[in-house]
């Protein structure tokens, strides 16, 4: 660490050839475009296959596919989407942000971040290879449940897979860990960082708990499938429901993995454009926190229709009911942070305020949810997948896109399209809505999750989900247009202070942000921060 | 939906709208249908569900009312210059303590459904449902603290859905009717036959794969899963036909094993469960004679 910290002789710029640049980078922000790059790739392949979904789902019959491919499509959808895409685009933000909000010189392990990134395009071009292999891909959902996922052919493709996943994420937990407890410049203590910081702080060590559950689980059922052992099956008296309980101690704070960082880049974005401080900074850290240990102790509201003991049914209920406590104090402290503001609406905050009306949504339904015996009925229907389509589109994809918007002057050196910006938001959020509400209606109408063909009772709502869905698609490609022109094409430059009213380090740097920045650590003047005087 | 449904369409939107503010009964999907059935079973989450539903609308009314005053009144374009606080205990305190006594009254609510819910004790009949890629067997224990002699049967989607369901079948999924009701998908060969008014205890299994036994108008869904008997119980109120799906994913046809069951009054059940008693001993008797080895499973 005193190492980075000093000084390297050849800080002059980036390496001249292609492959010594990318490939071998051991620089933040070059590894933090990287992983951007990776998950908006990601984005569009884990989109096409919700594209085959929502066409075979349009109308009732099988017109396109059939049901087994429809089930490779659900799985694979899910797996890019959350490993592939929401993931590495959070690790993206950390490897570009946390260094210059913090005020440090580089991330503290720069060689492991490069390592932590290249196994990823490895580990994703195994996992979609099997789409291409005799037997197929897996089509027992992303859940893996046995013995279901144990009959695919690709089951050693995919676990090693998401163990090349895991070592991947647990690197880049340990990195930021590193980076935000070693590296802060003086000055600032770690009730003076961002939220954002704080946020990644929690996260990575939420990650580094639960990445090798997962991994355990994962390789039980690889000696399960091929060494003859019976964790999960009953006949040799193993028992399949301990895989999901094992699966969802990593699965639920893995949902909170993908909450926790967009409510970091929320908190940053509103201050900005409401010109006021975060309302409430140490209620924010405290939330944040607070969500993170809730999380390891919920795990079971997956598993309400399993046959749990009524005892074990009350203490998960109740639990889950108490993280609505820390949410909604995150909420009414974002609203808090407008009321007095002096607001304006670029694209950055447009998406920030339609994350809070429509992760609440999403948050409603989660409260509906955990309330055991109505969940009896919502379990496994389209309402739970309206759910964790409104936290995960309009919730963690809704915050990516506006820290892309928020961040890319300070990236690029260049504002992007607000015209443009503007056009893909209203676009994005007419359409998910029309994608993901109807979704409600048919969960509680009847409508399992993950079946390619339905009643003629569920029609007109799969099409309308079904013309938000392609409406959604084709929104995200003006996302992508926007992107490319604000890179290369834009002729605006942007400031260093990008946003009238944006505080914080990373707006004290030059944009674009120069190859090295803080070679000498910042003084931190606490009038500079996004979040006012902590002393009260 | 075809042009002549239009019209039906529009009214079955009407029931739709309806049944959100109103509440109204059915039992099995209707097109356009917007909010979880009342359910037919003495034991229903209907009312939690709409407690639950109201209380979140009323928060949010409040919540995304305030944010929309608040982007309304403090623009930057209307001359609002930004305050300077950024804190306040008085409500920071409100909004943990508030949301925790509406959590008191949920959790209370449900607390109370789930033990209903799952008291199995008191059941008059027993029937045991074992799920399989991709059907359900139907076994009938005991009736009336008789155990009932052989009654069991695969159930499993009917073939007219069975044959448009193929890919590029080119048949018309809204010809598939029984009584002017759609049942594509949701109709079985052989439906499970269970008397109204007797509370009947279900011990649920899977024998492959796990599954999950769903009917939406018992108001809940329970696991098949191997290896572990898991029990659930139902006091159908009316006679009739309801509909449901396995719910937990099984394969590639998952979406293809409905469950059917079908709610009749006791005196009909009896003499029902009877002629299967009877046919069961003919079938063994016959089997008897010609000497098979082991009894050949029905179905």
């Amino acid at each position: 660490m005193a190492h980075a910290a000093t000084h390297d002789h050849d800080h002059h710029g980036a390496p001249k050839g292609f492959f010594q640049r990318w490939v071998m980078s051991t620089n933040h922000k070059d590894i933090g475009t990287l992983y951007l790059i990776f998950s908006l790739t990601m984005f569009f392949i884990g989109g096409a296959f919700a594209m085959v979904i929502r066409a075979e789902l349009f109308k009732p019959g099988m017109q396109l596919v059939q049901p087994y491919f429809f089930n490779e499509m659900t799985t694979m959808h899910a797996l890019v989407m959350i490993f592939g895409a929401i993931m590495p685009a959070f690790v993206g933000l950390a490897n570009w942000m946390v260094p210059l909000m913090v005020g440090a010189p580089d991330m503290a392990l720069p060689r492991m971040n490069n390592l932590s990134f290249w196994i990823l395009p490895f580990a994703f071009f195994m996992l979609l290879s099997t789409l291409f292999m005799p037997g197929g891909g897996p089509a027992g959902g992303w859940t893996m449940y046995p013995p279901l996922s144990l009959q695919g052919e690709s089951v050693a493709y995919v676990i090693f897979a998401i163990h090349l996943m895991g070592i991947s994420s647990i690197m880049g937990a340990i990195n930021i860990i590193a980076t935000i407890l070693n590296m802060r410049a003086p000055g600032m203590d770690l009730l003076k960082m961002p939220v954002f910081v704080w946020s990644w702080l929690i996260t990575a060590f939420l990650l580094i708990a639960v990445m090798p559950v997962l991994a355990g689980a994962v390789t039980m059922l690889l000696t399960d499938k091929y060494f003859h052992t019976n964790f999960f099956n009953a006949a040799g008296g193993g028992d399949p429901v301990l895989f999901q309980h094992i699966f969802w101690f990593f699965g639920h704070p893995e949902v909170y993995i993908m909450i926790l960082p967009a409510f970091g880049i929320i908190s940053e974005i509103i201050p900005t454009f409401a010109r006021k401080p975060i309302f409430g900074y140490r209620a924010m850290v405290f939330a944040i926190a607070s969500i993170a240990f809730l999380s390891f102790i919920v795990w079971a509201h997956h598993m309400f229709a399993v046959g749990l003991p009524m005892g074990a049914e009350i203490f998960f209920m109740y639990a889950t009911m108490l993280i609505a406590v820390p949410t909604g104090v995150k909420v009414f402290n974002w609203v808090s942070t407008m009321w007095g503001g002096s607001m304006t609406f670029e694209t950055p905050m447009l998406f920030s305020i339609a994350f809070v009306i429509l992760f609440t949504i999403g948050g409603f339904s989660g409260l509906m949810l955990a309330l055991a015996p109505a969940d009896f009925q919502y379990h496994d229907t389209y309402f739970v997948v309206a759910h964790f389509h409104y936290v995960l589109v309009t919730g963690a994809a809704f915050s990516i896109m506006a820290a892309a918007y928020y961040w890319i002057p300070k990236w690029s050196g260049h504002m992007y399209s607000e015209t443009w910006g503007k056009i893909h938001f209203w676009s994005s959020v007419i359409s998910v809505n029309v994608l993901f509400f109807p979704q409600h209606f048919l969960g509680l109408a009847g409508m399992p999750r993950r079946i390619p063909d339905y009643n003629v009772a569920f029609a007109n709502f799969n099409m309308i989900s079904s013309i938000g869905g392609f409406w959604f698609g084709a929104s995200q490609l003006i996302f992508l247009g926007v992107i490319i022109h604000c890179v290369f094409f834009s002729k605006k430059k942007a400031a260093d202070r990008s946003w009238e009213g944006a505080k914080g380090l990373e707006w004290t740097v030059p944009s674009p942000a120069p190859f090295h920045t803080f070679d000498v650590p910042p003084v931190i003047h606490d009038d500079e921060l996004a979040h006012g005087n902590t002393d009260h | 939906m075809t042009s002549g449904g239009i019209g039906r369409s529009v009214s079955a939107w009407a029931a739709g709208a309806m049944a959100l503010f109103g509440g109204e009964a059915w039992a099995n999907p209707v097109p356009n249908q917007m909010n979880m059935t009342q359910g037919v079973s003495e034991w229903s989450p209907y009312a939690m569900h709409m407690v639950a539903l109201w209380v979140c609308v009323v928060i949010g009314v409040i919540v995304f009312g305030a944010m929309f005053i608040a982007m309304f009144r403090f623009r930057k374009s209307r001359g609002a210059v930004a305050e300077k606080w950024a804190h306040s205990t008085k409500l920071e305190i409100v909004w943990t303590v508030v949301p925790v006594i509406i959590l008191i009254f949920l959790a209370n609510l449900a607390t109370g459904g789930l033990t209903t819910f799952a008291d199995t004790t008191g059941a008059d009949m027993t029937i045991k449902i074992t799920g399989y890629q991709w059907k359900w067997r139907y076994d009938y224990v005991d009736y009336k603290g008789k155990g009932v002699d052989k009654v069991g049967f695969v159930s499993k989607l009917e073939e007219s859905s069975d044959r448009t369901r193929q890919l590029k079948s080119n048949l018309d999924p809204d010809k598939i009717q029984v009584d002017g009701y759609n049942t594509y998908l949701l109709d079985v060969d052989k439906p499970l036959v269970v008397p109204v008014g007797v509370k009947i205890r279900f011990i649920i299994v899977g024998g492959d794969v796990i599954h999950s036994w769903w009917v939406p108008a018992l108001g809940w869904k329970m696991d098949a899963i191997p290896g572990i008997a898991n029990a659930a119980w139902t006091k159908i109120k009316e006679p009739g036909v309801y509909r449901g799906q396995c719910a937990e994913l099984c394969g590639q046809d998952h979406g293809f094993m409905p469950i059917v069951v079908k709610a009749v009054p006791k005196a009909e059940f009896e003499q029902w469960l009877a002629t299967q008693e009877d046919e069961a001993k003919i079938q063994k008797a016959a089997q008897t004679a010609q000497n098979a080895p082991a009894p050949v499973p029905q179905g």
